[in-house]
């Protein structure tokens, strides 16, 4: 895929990179197929690493020519040395993650700042689905009830409450629904979040 | 076969520039038998090493003319549209230094005493095997290499090859292996040479004068070593508790399928392999650290390699098992070195790295397409 239609598709991408100077260092987890490091890699030169699990994304990573180890989120990033990286991203992954708490607490060990993107379970068209009796499956949330692997879904406001429990600091946010960035009511309107955090003081 | 190398021929390659070994010892002249698969480009930029594990050769790929089901070790790897692909790429296989497949090794004759070396051909190291590669290269005017790969044993001489000539080498591919043994698997090493040594046929490594071969230690050696090459689960897959007559014998004979499987293994490797040599191999496995000039800091060995590398284990190998392969990882993370790792679920233990599986070659072959791609700009 291009990067063009790479940045169509993953309007969330764009927003990370803009987070990005050019050359940081950068960790991706749960990188899937190493698009979003291709992507920074030709649009910031980024040096990074992917961490993924699934071994059909290892191999498009590699055939992307990103950087991964195979390793899994919740087994923790033993791997990776304190203060290792600039950024620490968790893109479309944070819902997923069983040990959520110690993934966040991870990735402000291994970076000095972290960005996670995640589906706004608030979004008013989840709500509305759950008001019409079912739980909602969406382009953010591809899955049925029993299939899916989201065990943490969150709305703006449960991650904002998360952040200040965990004395993690929010330093940015970017909140869009279909590649438009969302400004009214981002917790009712917006379909897919993106913070940039680090350590709380 | 179209997916085959086809018919190939060893070449032999005669080095009378002597080799200061890293024990201090020196061989005045020896010679590595080797083969070739693909072609050389005109830059020389997509030559592929390939180095064996203990009881490898040179024999990688094809057949010979006159032994046509004399298939090579790694066929199922190397050759046109295979993951190591020999319509890009030109593969070298070779017989270490030490080996006993044709290159000089313990049983080579010895041009001074007329007597073949036995006990007095020096102790070799990776880093020794290194040295006499990168003679082989600049034989075949091989400045750079596309990858290095191995397996195991192999894997390491890899890794040394990123060390000891981090310009001469873009890729580094170490499968199943590890930066340095552990005790236990020196321990495992060193039941095996105690085996050869203590066998009486052995005469202080020079049987050969004496018209024997230390076969009983040999074949212990490897029986013990390949348990070790075999996953728990494979064993029981493949054996369970099965019998070969059905009933208890309460006796000592033969009774258990996999006692009569590991000394079948053992038999045709004695009758083939030179015990010196499985001697050698050990020997040049627990040495390997390239830590050792570092105090111990992996990190530190690894902050002047160059190469971009893959790293691949297997989920049931524990031989050289994933652990290991994390171990090789973080020195080249904290490097900042690109690497991948590739941690292939498998129930082949230690010996997965030769056999046939979707995924590791789908990973080696992605990885190389790209090196293909990195040579042809």
């Amino acid at each position: 895929m291009s990067i063009a239609s790479l940045a169509a598709e993953r309007p969330d991408f764009a927003a990370i990179a803009a987070w990005i100077p050019k050359g940081a260092s950068v960790l991706d987890l749960g990188c899937g197929d190493g698009s979003l490091l291709r992507y920074l890699k030709e649009t910031r030169s980024v040096h990074g690493y992917g961490v993924e699990i699934s071994d059909l994304d290892i191999v498009s990573c590699i055939a992307n020519g990103v950087n991964v180890i195979q390793n899994d989120l919740d087994a923790g990033l033993s791997d990776f040395e304190d203060g290792a990286f600039d950024f620490v991203i968790l893109s479309q992954t944070l819902q997923a993650t069983r040990y959520t708490e110690a993934v966040i607490q991870e990735m402000l060990r291994v970076g000095r700042e972290g960005i996670v993107s995640f589906p706004n379970f608030g979004y008013w068209k989840n709500r509305w689905n759950i008001f019409m009796g079912h739980m909602p499956v969406s382009r953010e949330l591809p899955y049925q009830w029993y299939d899916t692997p989201n065990v943490h879904l969150c709305t703006l406001n449960d991650f904002d409450q998360f952040c200040d429990k965990y004395c993690v600091s929010i330093t940015a946010r970017s909140v869009m629904t279909g590649g438009h960035e969302v400004g009214l009511l981002p917790n009712l309107l917006g379909s897919t979040a993106v913070y940039r955090f680090q350590r709380g003081i | 076969m179209s997916d085959s190398v086809g018919i190939v021929k060893a070449l032999r390659a005669l080095f009378d520039i002597p080799l200061t070994f890293r024990s201090g010892a020196v061989l005045p002249r020896y010679e590595l038998i080797y083969e070739t698969y693909g072609t050389l480009n005109s830059n020389k930029s997509n030559a592929i090493l390939i180095c064996h594990a203990l009881s490898g050769h040179h024999h990688v790929a094809g057949v010979y003319a006159d032994q046509t089901d004399n298939v090579g070790w790694w066929d199922n790897m190397v050759g046109p549209g295979k993951p190591i692909n020999t319509n890009n790429f030109f593969v070298i296989g070779l017989n270490n230094l030490g080996g006993c497949h044709g290159s000089t090794g313990p049983s080579s004759i010895n041009p001074e005493t007329g007597e073949p070396y036995g006990a007095s051909f020096p102790v070799i190291t990776v880093e020794d095997w290194v040295e006499s590669q990168a003679r082989l290269a600049d034989r075949l005017g091989i400045l750079c290499f596309a990858a290095v790969i191995g397996g195991s044993l192999g894997g390491m001489q890899a890794l040394q090859w990123s060390l000891a000539y981090p310009d001469r080498v873009r890729h580094v591919l170490a499968i199943a292996s590890a930066p340095r043994l552990t005790a236990q698997n020196i321990a495992f090493n060193d039941v095996a040479r105690n085996a050869i040594l203590t066998d009486p046929d052995f005469h202080g490594g020079n049987y050969y004068q004496h018209g024997v071969v230390p076969t009983r230690g040999l074949r212990l050696a490897r029986m013990l070593g390949h348990i070790t090459y075999l996953s728990d689960d494979a064993m029981a897959d493949k054996f369970g508790r099965q019998l070969q007559t059905g009933n208890y014998n309460y006796g000592y004979e033969v009774e258990f399928q996999i006692e009569s499987y590991l000394r079948y293994q053992g038999d045709k490797f004695a009758a083939y392999f030179d015990a010196n040599t499985y001697l050698l191999m050990t020997k040049a496995l627990d040495y390997f650290d390239p830590a050792q000039d570092y105090s111990g800091d992996l990190n530190k060995a690894f902050s002047h390699a160059r190469a971009a590398f893959l790293v691949i284990s297997f989920t049931t190998d524990w031989r050289f098992s994933p652990k290991r392969s994390r171990e090789l990882i973080r020195p080249l993370l904290h490097n900042k070195h690109p690497v991948s790792y590739a941690e292939i679920t498998s129930n082949h233990g230690h010996d997965s790295f030769l056999m046939e599986h979707s995924h590791y070659f789908d990973v080696v072959r992605a990885y190389l397409a790209n090196v293909n791609r990195e040579i042809s700009i």
